[in-house]
């Protein structure tokens, strides 16, 4: 079924190659075809509703970025998903889709936000979920689950108040098995002397 | 007459605005609604610039509930996971729990039972019923009618002593589990579920006889808040928001999963797409949903509430775990190195209360998902206010915000 979905897909876009899926029908694309297929798509073949973007971080490896979008089509009823590899590891970029899905400007925004893949052509892109002023992109595999401690956003509210951002309480917390080391350290409970009511919560 | 832009509140809505163009007073006012207000329903802020009472430009602000639940996923096995898509519809957790575990399950290529599929459909629906009676309700409350929130809170109640009994919680269940359902449902709960949907029925005809053709509702509603069918679609919207425009989608239908083709069920769509429109999907759908719960409860199939093949994905009994040695070692490497799932990418999408519930996972083998992303409905129902409210009212804000059904839990990543 999903053989022939391809087959037709790729007698028209021959620079299309199926990528794994344990669901339904995955192309991948090339970064620069990307508006052209999505246009097509949209067009053509009745694949309206962008159900969202994101993208992936394959840390080590290269190319380390691949962006994700799934379409639907509210007609036929049928899923499709798109993975462009972004060419560059350093400053990764991709097409905006904003011009063809109005979805798609949250949705890169976030992607943005989060992962740091900057969208061509996209005509607003600001931090969605974070402060404007953020350096980093956390879902990326290199920043720590247990975050950075950075600058509490207004100076003037911090200077006054000493409020400070603090990671959040998970890796190390009392919560989280860490996985490194003999069962009876790394297991949740063991640890949980780590702040108590005799002892202060490390700062 | 000079175009000037007057500071009133603390935000920085300037950078948006200096381009407004002259209007009657020939100046705008700057208003923030939210972070914290009782018509945001949860953290949202809204900046906007007003001319007199009628909004010229609206800019959403999300990220005030940032919790990083997808960081989170990574970081643990996938049954660690199920408790926090309790935190994302907050409103109807159970849906939630079961569209995660279909995601997991799709990429282990895992069947469950017929007994088990219909506890999640019971699972799904109930939580819909749920969710639409407080959507409702508190929509009500929004347009100034206080008193169908108290009938509507009272059935909502009356549910949450069902869920009680099946799960264990009242409002974060946490009931399925990768391959199942954390346990069966306990003795005669299938009889009380029909109790309350004989009860709720009645309810519901009262919600109606105050609201539908309620002369003050309807003046606040119909015409207001209107999204064409093309803009339900480009910006994304699912369930009975889109349905609502007039599109015929409904993933039960149309991708049917679960199950769900088996049962006979109505869609309702509406036509103008307004808030109006939007209040009668859901108050349709709930009866829907009551039929589909009758149904399943009709033919509910005996056996097993989980997949007993699935031996290294689902953790066995308690008794055996207590009782032989191969059961308690399988337990212990559930518990520490997670359900082992293949590698692999997977997209699932749910027909949630809000609308599609998506999970795309990709797995590099082993018990922790190495992405997880949540594609919440919310998200994208709140996209299209910058669109959809230059024009109204500010008074229509209110209905608008309600209308559009949305949980502040699944804008956050």
């Amino acid at each position: 079924m999903a053989k022939s979905e391809f087959a037709q897909l790729k007698e028209r876009f021959e620079y299309l190659t199926e990528r794994e899926s344990a669901d339904h029908l995955a192309v991948n694309c090339p970064a620069d075809q990307l508006l052209e297929l999505c246009t097509a798509l949209r067009d053509e073949l009745g694949y309206d509703l962008l159900l969202d973007v994101t993208a992936v971080d394959w840390d080590a490896q290269s190319p380390r970025f691949t962006g994700i979008y799934h379409l639907l089509s509210t007609t036929k009823h049928a899923y499709l998903r798109i993975a462009v590899d972004c060419a560059d590891d350093i400053q990764p970029s991709l097409p905006s889709l904003c011009g063809l899905y109005a979805a798609a400007n949250w949705h890169e925004r976030e992607t943005y936000d989060l992962m740091g893949i900057h969208y061509e052509g996209h005509p607003d892109l600001r931090r969605i979920l974070m402060w404007d002023e953020y350096p980093y992109h956390p879902l990326r595999k290199d920043f720590p689950l247990a975050g950075i401690e950075t600058p509490f956003p207004a100076e003037d509210v911090a200077e006054a108040t000493h409020a400070r951002v603090l990671p959040a309480p998970m890796a190390g917390g009392p919560f989280v098995s860490s996985g490194d080391g003999p069962m009876s350290q790394t297991e949740p409970r063991a640890r949980d002397e780590s702040w108590s009511e005799q002892k202060e919560k490390p700062v | 007459m000079a175009t000037t832009t007057k500071e009133i509140s603390i935000g920085d809505l300037g950078a948006r605005s200096s381009e407004a163009e002259p209007t009657l007073q020939g100046e705008t006012m700057a208003l923030n609604v939210g972070p914290s207000h009782p018509t945001t329903h949860g953290v949202l802020r809204l900046k906007m610039e007003l001319d007199g009472d009628i909004v010229k430009s609206c800019d959403p602000v999300l990220g005030y509930l940032h919790r990083g639940d997808e960081k989170i996923a990574e970081n643990m096995t996938y049954n660690q996971f199920v408790p926090y898509t309790d935190r994302l519809d907050y409103l109807a957790p159970l849906a939630n729990n079961v569209a995660y575990a279909m995601a997991v399950e799709k990429l282990a290529a895992l069947e469950v039972p017929d007994r088990c599929q219909a506890i999640r459909v019971l699972c799904c629906e109930l939580a819909r019923v749920s969710s639409h009676l407080l959507g409702i309700g508190v929509y009500g409350m929004d347009a100034g009618a206080w008193t169908v929130f108290m009938y509507t809170f009272t059935e909502r109640e009356k549910l949450y002593t069902l869920f009680e009994e099946l799960t264990g919680a009242r409002f974060t269940t946490s009931y399925t589990r990768i391959g199942g359902v954390a346990r069966d449902i306990p003795d005669g709960w299938l009889g009380r579920v029909l109790e309350f949907c004989k009860g709720v029925l009645p309810v519901l005809d009262q919600v109606d006889k105050l609201l539908t053709r309620n002369r003050i509702f309807m003046d606040r509603t119909v015409g207001v808040g209107v999204i064409s069918k093309e803009d339900a679609i480009s910006y994304g919207l699912t369930g009975p928001n889109l349905r609502a425009c007039g599109v015929d989608l409904d993933l039960r239908k149309d991708k049917p999963y679960l199950g769900y083709d088996q049962f006979d069920f109505e869609v309702p769509v509406g036509t103008t797409g307004d808030c109006y429109d939007r209040y009668m999907m859901r108050a349709e759908e709930v009866r829907q949903s009551v039929s589909i719960i009758r149904q399943c409860i009709d033919q509910f199939p005996e056996g097993s509430y989980y997949a007993e093949e699935a031996k290294k994905i689902f953790a066995p009994q308690k008794a055996k775990v207590l009782t032989s040695m191969e059961e308690l070692i399988q337990n212990f490497m559930i518990v520490t190195e997670g359900p082992q799932i293949p590698a692999g990418e997977v997209y699932f999408e749910a027909e949630n209360p809000k609308g599609a519930l998506g999970f795309f996972i990709v797995s590099k083998g082993g018990g922790v998902p190495y992405r997880l992303k949540i594609r919440g409905p919310s998200f994208c129902s709140l996209s299209i206010l910058e669109k959809l409210i230059p024009g109204h009212y500010m008074t229509d804000i209110t209905v608008i915000l309600g209308s559009l059904d949305f949980v502040m839990g699944e804008c956050d990543r």
